[in-house]
């Protein structure tokens, strides 16, 4: 339920936001006092420093940086950590968090400036997954295979991923002691190996869950999922990959 | 400073969306090499916004649809302003390209047996758009970025992400040279040699505040090159959405595709109705799209269910007297809604907080699309009457190398698009930009490797300055204000409804924002990822293309598709006295044509000056294949309107 369900607009609201100057600077905590707006989200509370950039204590600043693009929770730019979770910022909404509020980076990236991290590795684990369907080309070849519905439909779940983070950043696996990829990537080889032309990498990918960074380093903490926005079933790719991984090394050891 | 060389092989595409990333794959395939510049990383884009669908005459229901009927709808959705042989073509090349999206691994719903299903858009009674769940941009530009990141792989891309396009560097034989952009983390100004430059920059729903777009989609990047001396075509024409949510930040879509699957739009036939939606029986319900279109009801075009809406709010006939309307999904099973529609309910419930499976939307217009953008050419084939496949002028813009795909150019929708025709013309204008690009550097002689480096490195310095400059601004003002100011303006009397008096005060305001602009102080003066920079510098390109908007709604005194000017319309069709009603239909008719002569032109405006209004000429539109008619959506009574057109264009073609 809401936590502060009482709110008005025209009332102030309290922000503590964590902030860095740029990436080998001193992170340091300023405090914000904005007005509450009907249905305000987070990101609208940036917006308003943005045209007023001043702290709490009346002194002029520089408005917060932060990442955000379409404000709808489909491009996943806007992602932070809202009173110590990952999550949007467009999608969070001031009157259900509780005051103040705070806002950090991403914990699991390097911090550029401010709230905007370098997600860059998540892409070069799609790559290094071969998140792709090899395609002959894209001329005129004919209708794509057939699919049933219900694959269809679990296939559909794994590729609404916005590579946003939340997943990596609730994943106790991932820190600075392990080169873990990531429940995001393992995502992905769920989807592309579902899919009928997409599996014809399917051994490639099973190859490099089974390095390390792969697979084997999740320890099944399951918080991927309920950090998930999109409620992305990773704990069942999880799952069901780290069996089929397991089987592919074995059958490659008895090839050798 | 690095002066990156190119390759003789090598281009330049800006933006990566599904424009830019379907450029930048034929281009690979047809033997280039592609830098692409992004704002954001590909995925990231504006497109993953896009949410209904995309459409594609496959006729997989035997309901006897055909490109034929896709190219004419399309035609007629954008009341004839658009050059009919690219429009044409695409029509044709939609069922391949959906495909090849399918083939890459677009999840598109399925029907029970496996095949494709296909739901129904706007301006269309067929069911002709396939779709991906509601997110449809989002997975067709994932499955693109995938394709991409392949060739990346391969060496064949290299992306720049997080660079913005801060000028072109044209020489002086006026030919396109490369780019100067700028890293946003460090800030440094760079250049980058290419003899062909791709804009695929997107939209501009950022001159209007707030709207249904990203707030990447600023138009900067557009005006900079119209800076350059790129011409602007079909400013003026500005889609807004019948259906969005209001909010402080942005105006959120709310996807035709809910009224594609049924959603119906009403009131309370009594505003002072004090009860919740569920409550008002349907006797009290006023289904005012339904009740006037009986043929179209709720899928009317976007441009016609704006105004029908906007007319509603303005008679103070809205939800309790407020600038709101219901869009009601209700009716619809819950396993439908979440199968097809999910996203964005989920969408809706998180911002509103009301379950739109049970409760009605509460929805209002909003600025969602750029018809208009850069002029780029096309050569036709006179034996199809299509376009000449492979042709270098094909997407180029006046200025020789430099080429617009995408929402940046001004082709395709004419006055108005049709819903899920945005995907379409961003890929199928990709892949023409492709071959077009290598035809080009094939053709040409003198190459960007020869042209002196002085010149990159004086267009480096002159962005250098004019940062210093910004920078250096020290007034009161705040850009981020001086920007909703522009917004509100720019909403308020430059969209569904236009009157010139209001356009006057308008081009003011732009005018008085434009210097207060050039005091107003950055709030930042930091040396990394400095947004506040970014973003006025921006801002103040962004002007020019207001300035640019206004001035051509202005000029053109008339009706077509989403310029609408109360002042302009065609006299009216509304007598019962059925001798007079003929008459009033000749005379309608009539005028009509008079109209067609004098309008049915493209708008072109040219750059004079950051302070003075764009010089504006008018070319004709190549409605060779379907002759421009009545645009009626089956209005109630407007029948005799339509056979008296007939009639009338039979009698004319005979006397020739």
């Amino acid at each position: 339920m809401s936590a502060t369900d009482s709110i008005q607009p025209g009332q102030p609201i309290r922000l503590k936001i964590l902030r860095q100057v740029c990436p080998n600077s001193a992170p340091y905590w300023e405090e914000f006092v904005v007005t509450y707006q009907a249905n305000m989200n987070v990101v609208s509370a940036l917006m308003e420093i943005e045209a007023k950039p001043v702290n709490a204590e009346g002194k002029e600043t520089t408005p917060v940086a932060y990442d955000a693009a379409c404000l709808e929770e489909v491009c996943g730019s806007c992602t932070m950590v809202i009173n110590g979770r990952a999550r949007q910022s467009c999608s969070t909404l001031i009157r259900d968090l509780k005051q103040p509020i705070t806002l950090q980076p991403l914990r699991k990236f390097p911090v550029l400036r401010d709230l905007v991290v370098d997600r860059a590795e998540m892409f070069q684990r799609l790559t290094q997954v071969k998140a792709w369907v090899p395609i002959d080309g894209t001329f005129a070849l004919g209708p794509g295979p057939k699919m049933s519905e219900k694959v269809r439909a679990l296939a559909y779940e794994f590729s609404r991923c916005m590579t946003c983070g939340c997943c990596l950043d609730a994943c106790p696996q991932v820190n600075k002691r392990s080169s873990f990829m990531g429940p995001s990537a393992v995502g992905q080889v769920y989807l592309f190996n579902s899919h009928p032309t997409g599996a014809e990498l399917a051994e490639d990918r099973l190859d490099e869950l089974s390095k390390p960074g792969g697979i084997a380093e999740c320890g099944n903490a399951q918080n991927c999922e309920k950090a998930c926005p999109k409620k992305i079933p990773l704990t069942d790719a999880l799952a069901h990959l780290g069996r089929r991984t397991t089987v592919h090394a074995i059958k490659k050891l008895l090839e050798q | 400073m690095a002066t990156t060389t190119s390759s003789s092989n090598n281009i330049i595409v800006i933006g990566g969306g599904l424009g830019g990333l379907m450029s930048t794959i034929r281009a690979v395939e047809a033997g280039l090499d592609v830098d692409l510049f992004s704002l954001v990383p590909a995925r990231r884009s504006h497109s993953v916004c896009a949410q209904g669908g995309i459409n594609a005459a496959k006729n997989l229901r035997g309901e006897g649809d055909s490109p034929a009927k896709h190219f004419d709808e399309s035609v007629y959705g954008g009341d004839f302003l658009a050059n009919q042989p690219l429009v044409k073509d695409m029509a044709e090349a939609a069922p391949h390209l959906v495909d090849l999206l399918d083939r890459m691994g677009v999840m598109f719903n399925r029907t029970s047996e496996g095949f494709l299903d296909f739901r129904r858009f706007g301006g269309t009674l067929f069911h002709r758009t396939a779709f991906s769940g509601a997110t449809t941009g989002q997975q067709m530009i994932y499955s693109l970025d995938e394709q991409v990141r392949h060739w990346e792989s391969l060496g064949r891309v290299r992306m720049h992400e997080f660079w913005e396009m801060l000028d072109l560097v044209i020489d002086e034989e006026g030919t396109c040279r490369g780019i100067i952009a700028q890293d946003l983390r460090t800030m440094a100004i760079e250049s980058f040699r290419s003899d062909v430059v791709v804009l695929a920059t997107g939209g501009l729903g950022m001159i209007f505040g707030r709207s249904t777009n990203s707030t990447i989609c600023t138009g900067a990047a557009g005006a900079r090159a119209h800076l350059c001396g790129a011409r602007y075509a079909n400013p003026e024409f500005i889609q807004v959405h019948p259906t969005a949510i209001p909010g402080a930040d942005k105006l959120r879509l709310m996807s035709e595709s809910a009224r594609g699957e049924g959603g119906r739009v009403w009131v309370p036939k009594d505003p002072k109705d004090a009860r919740v939606a569920k409550d008002i029986p349907e006797s009290a319900r006023w289904y005012f799209l339904e009740e006037r279109y009986p043929t179209y009801g709720n899928l009317v075009p976007r441009d016609i269910a704006s105004r029908e809406i906007f007319k509603v709010c303005s008679e103070s006939r809205g939800i309790a007297g407020q600038r709101m309307v219901y869009l009601d999904l209700t009716h619809i099973s819950v396993e439908d809604l979440n199968n097809r529609l999910g996203g964005i309910l989920d969408i809706y419930e998180k911002f509103v907080g009301e379950d739109p499976r049970r409760v009605p939307m509460k929805v209002f217009p909003a600025v969602h699309y750029s018809m208009g953008g850069l002029w780029v050419d096309y050569v036709k084939d006179a034996e199809t009457g299509g376009v000449l496949k492979g042709h270098p002028r094909n997407h180029m813009t006046n200025i020789p190398g430099l080429y617009a795909v995408g929402e940046a150019d001004y082709q395709y929708h004419g006055a108005n698009r049709l819903g899920a025709n945005s995907l379409l013309s961003c890929l199928y204008g990709g892949t023409l930009v492709g071959p077009s690009t290598a035809a080009y550097l094939t053709g040409l002689k003198r190459r960007c490797d020869d042209v002196p480096s002085s010149l990159y490195q004086a267009k480096v310095e002159r962005q250098k300055q004019r940062e210093r400059e910004l920078l250096a601004r020290d007034g009161k003002d705040n850009p981020y204000v001086i920007w909703r100011e522009l917004g509100e303006s720019m909403t308020l009397n430059a969209t569904v409804v236009r009157d010139n008096a209001q356009l006057a005060k308008t081009e003011e305001k732009v005018i008085e924002l434009q210097q207060r602009l050039r005091k107003a102080a950055i709030p930042d003066k930091g040396g990394y990822r400095n947004q506040a920079l970014t973003f006025t510098r921006g801002l103040e390109d962004m002007m020019v293309l207001a300035r640019t908007i206004v001035y051509a709604a202005t000029l053109r005194d008339e009706c077509r598709g989403s310029h609408y000017k109360p002042k302009f319309e065609l006299p009216p069709v509304d007598s019962d006295d059925p001798a007079v009603h003929s008459q009033q239909v000749q005379t309608w008719c009539k005028a009509f044509k008079v109209n067609t002569e004098r309008w049915l032109k493209t708008t072109v405006a040219d750059f004079t000056g950051v302070d003075a209004r764009p010089k504006i000429d008018y070319q004709p539109v190549d409605t060779s294949l379907i002759p421009p008619r009545p645009r009626t959506y089956g209005l109630k009574g407007a029948k005799k309107v339509e056979e008296a057109w007939a009639k009338m264009s039979r009698a004319d073609a005979a006397a020739k």
